[in-house]
């Protein structure tokens, strides 16, 4: 579903951010993807959602090519793909259905189904009752589930998550986890960058990768798969 | 392109200062082109007027006969150039001359001894006042044996020629150079009103819109909001009309069509200006 091989990245500044990485993600997986500031991890999903693309290799994520595909077609991999950030990325100013239903009404769906739509999927990160709440008014916590919500609203194949809990408490990071975990009980994978091992550690049955200086040092798949062979 | 409208329309709600303040850039900006153009089409009818008095005068001799006075008349009327011949006979220009010019009355005397000639006043038609027509007819009318001097302010012609095509190429040079300052302006203008809502173009493009769809309702509120400030330029500018008239000088209000170009012109800055500002954004998320 998501294939990266022999993907580099250099920024004509900054120099290398990835050198050389390959790895596969499958369809329902979860994915830690860890590693220090500045390793690496934020540079694989902007390659992932094709913010960026790759100065070598390739990256296929549900069968578009980082290769082949036009800047003007990213569209059509932003919705297979759904993202959320540290910084949550809401608009201001607007209510948590606003924002929601912002993202349904961007891809072009029937209007009359919006709102219906946007609320289904806040009720379903546990946001019912604040459906009307400004951005502002909403916890930090709260203002993830709503970018969460508006990730999912695309019903997409995979969730990315850069650094999620980074700006959250550890009552809402464990809420925004047990989340991601549900969502991922449903058949989508959730590929989530953190520096936080000690969150890793809390969940071992996921995979985990980590990047150091750009390279992928460790793959607790490929670990597994050696052990069983 | 309904989606597009309405969402316009909300994002002018949602920030009425800052739409109505590069609303008013735009119309301040094109204020100085209006303005222009204003004085340019004021001097183009100017010119037009001093123009329409070019025409060639033939002077007879005294004792010309009718008949060939007739066919002189005949001929130059026939030039494709020429939209009337007049006769001014002798009589005729001593009333003309005690008329226009009554300071010189006794030098005239009592009219019993008339010092005028009669003369053809050859009309040009409209289109047909170049320094070398002008040259042509004068030439054909001067062939006859009868007339004895050509008049038609040669120097003057020239000069008023010469004037023209330095207000024409004054025009387009300094025309062009506001347009092209008002451009840079309304485009400031317009990006920041755009980079304002940058994080709406972010979000979008993350959720997967469609570059079209992200752009449309940024186009048309760029359209609406040179619109507006075309419109406002007009405004100012008509006011400016209204006081010099008051107060200073006679002038014309510039064609519906120039005023249109006005509004025009503000749209379609609007709308590039922020095509290109959006593009930008796009080609960053």
């Amino acid at each position: 579903m998501i294939q990266l091989t022999g993907v580099s990245k250099e920024y004509p500044k900054r120099g290398p951010a990835l050198s050389d990485v390959t790895l596969h993600v499958r369809k329902g997986e979860f994915v830690f993807l860890t590693g220090h500031s500045g390793s690496g991890k934020s540079t694989t999903l902007k390659l992932v959602h094709m913010a960026q693309r790759p100065t070598g290799g390739e990256v296929l994520v549900c069968g578009y090519s980082s290769a082949k595909l036009r800047e003007s077609e990213v569209w059509k991999v932003r919705r297979k793909v759904g993202c959320v950030f540290q910084d949550f990325r809401l608009l201001p100013g607007r209510t948590a259905l606003e924002n929601v239903a912002f993202a349904l009404e961007v891809t072009g769906r029937r209007p009359s189904t919006i709102v219906p739509l946007a609320q289904r999927l806040l009720a379903q990160v546990g946001l019912a009752p604040k459906t009307s709440a400004l951005v502002h008014e909403l916890s930090g916590g709260e203002q993830q589930r709503v970018a969460i919500a508006r990730a999912l609203a695309n019903e997409p194949f995979v969730l990315l998550a850069d650094e999620p809990t980074g700006n959250l408490d550890e009552r809402a990071t464990r809420g925004v986890m047990e989340l991601f975990w549900e969502i991922n009980a449903r058949g989508m994978a959730v590929v989530m960058a953190t520096h936080d091992l000690e969150l890793v550690r809390t969940y071992l049955h996921a995979r985990v990768i980590e990047i150091d200086q750009g390279r992928l040092v460790f793959d607790s798949a490929s670990t597994k798969e050696a052990a069983t062979a | 392109m309904r989606h597009a409208l309405r969402e316009a329309i909300a994002a002018v709600r949602r920030a009425p200062v800052l739409t109505g303040l590069s609303a008013a850039m735009v119309g301040l900006a094109l204020t100085v082109v209006a303005l222009f153009a204003l004085a340019a089409f004021n001097l183009r009818v100017s010119l037009q007027a001093v123009e329409e008095r070019i025409e060639v005068v033939a002077y007879l001799q005294d004792g010309t006969r009718p008949q060939e006075i007739a066919i002189a008349r005949q001929v130059l009327a026939g030039l494709p150039e020429v939209a009337e011949v007049l006769y001014i006979g002798k009589d005729e220009a001593l009333a003309r001359a005690h008329r226009d010019l009554p300071e010189l009355g006794e030098l005239f005397g009592d009219g019993t001894v008339n010092p005028l000639p009669a003369s053809l006043e050859v009309r040009l038609r409209d289109g047909f006042r170049s320094e070398e027509t002008v040259a042509q007819v004068a030439a054909v009318a001067d062939d006859y044996p009868f007339v004895e001097d050509v008049a038609y302010g040669r120097e003057w012609v020239d000069k008023l020629f010469t004037l023209r095509r330095v207000a024409a190429f004054s025009t387009a040079v300094l025309g062009g150079a506001f347009a092209a300052v008002a451009a840079l302006i309304i485009g400031t203008a317009l990006r920041i009103a755009i980079f304002a809502r940058r994080d709406e173009i972010y979000i979008m493009r993350l959720v997967g819109a469609r570059n079209g769809f992200i752009r449309r309702p940024f186009l048309v509120e760029g359209g609406m909001a040179g619109m507006v400030g075309g419109a406002f330029a007009l405004l100012l500018t008509w006011g400016t009309y209204r006081v010099v008239e008051a107060f200073l000088f006679q002038l014309s209000w510039m064609p519906a069509s120039w005023a249109a170009a006005v509004v025009a012109a503000g749209a379609t800055f609007g709308v590039l200006s922020s095509a290109v500002a959006v593009w930008r954004y796009l080609r960053e998320v």
